[in-house]
């Protein structure tokens, strides 16, 4: 089937609010390059449980492309025209199952070494696109929080050295009140700034205490019977040997929220697929707390594009060396805070970078704090690059400054 | 800083270079050499039917953050202080092939940029560096061997090549495979991590069948009871330390004159804990070092032992928005393309820096010069500074 060949009746499975979008598009659609349909059609097929900024992400696509004249989107659309793919690739079913089209398209790119090619027309198209319909700003600059360290008595470790050419490195923070002081500001932006899925909260443990409403929270300790039933389900999926790595991704891929114990209706459903995502897309995000908290921050950024994001570390699970492993010695739990601190630090330095890929990014403010410790570091508008302070001083008046 | 890739890839790659070669020329305070043409061996004694080669590499990239970048040289003290001075330094490798560990190994061994599924259970299409190696040379199936992670590189040794292919590669010998082969069956279940077969996709474990060798072979040829392999696998700290451990074995009992050892602990960043792939490079940089010391104490090896240390790619850059850091190496930017390459030996120039943009897969045909067949399906070239 060619994209020329869309119609609506080809969509009457998708879910109602994307079917809708792709029903309205279908003009568009039609002419488009045979690459690019599908991957707009795998966006359309989750869009029911899109965060309200990613809809409008895709929704001004539509409008971009749309207002385009035909002669002109050709043209910068060229670049995928130019990629050619397998016999066997494009006769795949790329309407109802668009991610195993997108699968196949990949392995493709990489073995014919079209895969620079691709990159570079995505590049322009995202470029043209964005130019044409600029992100919006926030309505208030982003703030973004990073705790790490959580269970360090002592760290020789040179923390924030990433960060610290872009902020002021503070030595003689007041842990006192530390956290209640950040949560504090994390729920006084929700209550100003009420928006859906604006304001974020993320732990690496548990929920320590109640939040508000007005700001989603996700944590590692939260999700874990929906990450348990997760494994199960892996491991019973890898020892029946049949259907290999690819069954194994379609089965993650089709994972449900009630297959894990998630709400599954009303506006929960949209949290429960993205913790889903979370756990299924995200590598090392069942295993580790760290890494759980790292890519569950990126997420967040990515996709909600939230302007207040709270995000706690705490130690992992140990990685047990060989000879222990081979040792026979019960196994228990043991937590790694040397090694999480370590994980957090370069974690903190992601959340940075991923908050500067968001509108208003200049404006953004960012600060990480080493849990129950005197040191910080902060960037934010106004201050100064590269700098450090041993001034006394606490998170509170870090925050004025910075926000 | 900048976010948005102002440069163009080439531009990058040669950034990663000069980043290179700067750090280099100040952390061993040699002379960097960038001319190609006036090279001459330093000398060039030993004798091709007596010349060995060791080839060492990371199945699993490390990035120039973590490694030569001023803050990364805490990672890898042995590379850079004691490998570095006595070697001719690539640094600015290009690998244009699928970044995904075996299909990447297979195109350094066969000198092609193979482009067959990463997670299948297949042999390289294109003749292996063994295959040449043994074909020209007539050698023995024993001056050959492989010692790679796991059960998806089984098939590393020998290409499906109507040419070449059956009976004419490598040894391979899978040590984790043999130690599961050792355990005792009821407790495999404690070490399903320990023997997870790869760390990009660690649910998939291709079906074994190849040229793997079995336990009673391996006690046969490297006099290696299960019990002593065992008890020592009990005493390392983790599969790449086994692997070497397997590597001097093979070099002790059979002194294999073409003998790649592939590590793999550094992949664990897959994980995406940063400190376990910071302590796989400090492995992997203490592996090296203990490598070189073997082959320079080893009567078989010393002064005739050329060693080749490489990744196979290198990682994801973090200012890339398509990729998640240093966790993966799917993007296909210049980070993850661009690594390295050490070469150590009799007759290599020492303390050298070779800027100019060279491939991964030229690696066949310079073993090939150097050892004198011909690789004369791969489509490398040989690297001039090593083999004239």
């Amino acid at each position: 089937m060619l994209p020329a060949q869309l119609n609506a009746e080809n969509v009457k499975d998708y879910p109602p609010q994307g079917r809708q979008l792709i029903v309205s598009q279908l003009d568009v659609l039609r002419q488009l390059p045979a690459v690019l349909v599908p991957i707009l059609l795998h966006e359309a097929m989750v869009y029911d449980w899109k965060f309200p900024k990613e809809r409008k992400d895709l929704d001004d696509q539509f409008t971009y492309l749309s207002s385009l004249p035909k002669v002109e989107r050709d043209q910068l659309l060229a670049g995928f025209s130019a990629i050619t793919l397998p016999a066997e690739t494009a006769k795949l079913d790329w309407v109802n199952a668009p991610s195993q089209f997108i699968e196949h398209l990949t392995a493709s790119l990489w073995s014919t070494h079209q895969m620079d090619d691709f990159r570079a027309a995505a590049d322009e198209y995202a470029r043209s696109w964005r130019a044409a319909i600029p992100v919006a700003l926030p309505p208030v600059s982003r703030l973004a929080i990073v705790m790490v360290g959580s269970g360090v008595s002592t760290a020789d470790y040179p923390l924030f050295r990433k960060l610290k050419p872009h902020g002021v490195h503070f030595t003689q923070v007041s842990p006192e009140q530390g956290f209640a002081t950040l949560l504090h500001a994390v729920t006084t932006r929700a209550a100003a700034h009420p928006e859906p899925f604006a304001h974020w909260y993320v732990d690496g443990s548990e929920n320590v205490q109640q939040l508000s409403t007005a700001v989603t929270y996700v944590s590692y300790a939260g999700m874990e019977p929906a990450r348990n039933e997760l494994l199960i389900r892996i491991q019973r999926a890898i020892q029946s040997g049949s259907g290999g790595p690819e069954a194994l991704r379609t089965m993650l891929a089709q994972m449900m929220p009630q297959d894990l114990g998630l709400p599954s209706e009303g506006a929960a459903a949209l949290l429960s697929r993205f913790q889903i995502s979370l756990l299924t897309e995200g590598s090392g995000t069942q295993i580790f707390s760290t890494t759980f908290a790292q890519w569950a921050a990126r997420e967040v950024l990515r996709r909600a594009q939230p302007v207040t994001l709270l995000v706690r570390y705490s130690p992992r699970q140990r990685q047990r060396p060989m000879n222990e492993l081979l040792s026979g010695a019960p196994r228990s739990m043991e937590l790694d805070p040397a090694g999480s601190l370590v994980d957090a630090d370069m974690g903190a330095y992601y959340t940075w970078l991923n908050q500067q890929r968001l509108s208003g990014a200049r404006e953004s403010a960012f600060l990480v704090w080493f849990e129950e410790h005197n040191q910080a570091l902060a960037i934010g508008p106004a201050t100064p690059r590269g700098t450090s302070s041993s001034s006394p001083t606490d998170l509170r008046q870090i925050l004025a400054w910075i926000g | 800083m900048r976010l948005n890739r102002q440069m163009n890839a080439g531009d990058i790659a040669r950034e990663i270079a000069w980043s290179r070669r700067e750090f280099l020329r100040g952390a061993a305070a040699v002379v960097a050499g960038g001319a190609t043409t006036s090279f001459a061996r330093a000398h060039t004694s030993v004798a091709r039917n007596r010349q060995k080669a060791v080839v060492v590499t990371f199945g699993g990239g490390a990035r120039d953050e973590e490694t030569f970048a001023p803050d990364g040289q805490e990672n890898i003290p042995n590379l850079v202080q004691t490998l570095f001075p006595q070697s001719t330094f690539y640094a600015q490798v290009i690998n244009r092939g699928i970044l995904g560990h075996y299909v990447a190994t297979a195109s350094l061994a066969t000198g092609v940029y193979e482009t067959f599924n990463n997670f299948a259970a297949v042999s390289p299409h294109n003749p292996t560096v063994f295959e040449y190696f043994r074909k020209d040379l007539r050698r023995r199936a024993t001056d050959a061997w492989v010692v790679a992670p796991s059960n998806g590189f089984n098939r590393i040794g020998e290409s499906d090549h109507r040419l070449y292919g059956a009976g004419l590669g490598a040894g391979v010998i899978l040590p984790k495979h043999l130690l599961a082969a050792a355990l005792p069956s009821q407790g495999l279940g404690n070490y399903e991590h320990l023997l997870r077969d790869n760390y990009e996709a660690p649910f998939n474990t291709p079906a074994l069948a190849g040229n793997e060798v079995e336990m009673e072979r391996l006690h046969h040829l490297l006099k290696l009871s299960v019990t002593d392999f065992s008890a020592h696998a009990r005493s390392l700290a983790s599969p790449d330390e086994l692997s070497v451990y397997i590597a001097r074995r093979l070099m002790r009992e059979l002194a294999p004159s073409l003998l790649w050892v592939t590590l793999h602990d550094i992949d664990i960043a897959h994980s995406g804990a940063y400190s376990l792939y910071i302590d796989g490079i400090r492995r992997s940089d203490r592996l090296c070092a203990d490598i070189w010391k073997t082959i320079q104490s080893d009567p078989e090896y010393a002064g005739k032992t050329t060693m080749f240390i490489l990744p196979d790619f290198g990682r994801d850059a973090d200012t890339d928005p398509g990729g998640n850091g240093f966790q993966h190496h799917r993007t296909g930017d210049p980070l993850s393309r661009t690594t390295w390459m050490m070469v150590m030996g009799p007759g290599i120039r020492q303390g050298v820096v070779i800027d100019r943009p060279v491939e991964s897969i030229d690696l066949v045909p310079t073993l090939g010069s150097l050892l004198g067949f011909s690789a004369r399906l791969a489509h490398g070239t040989p690297l001039v500074e090593v083999v004239s």
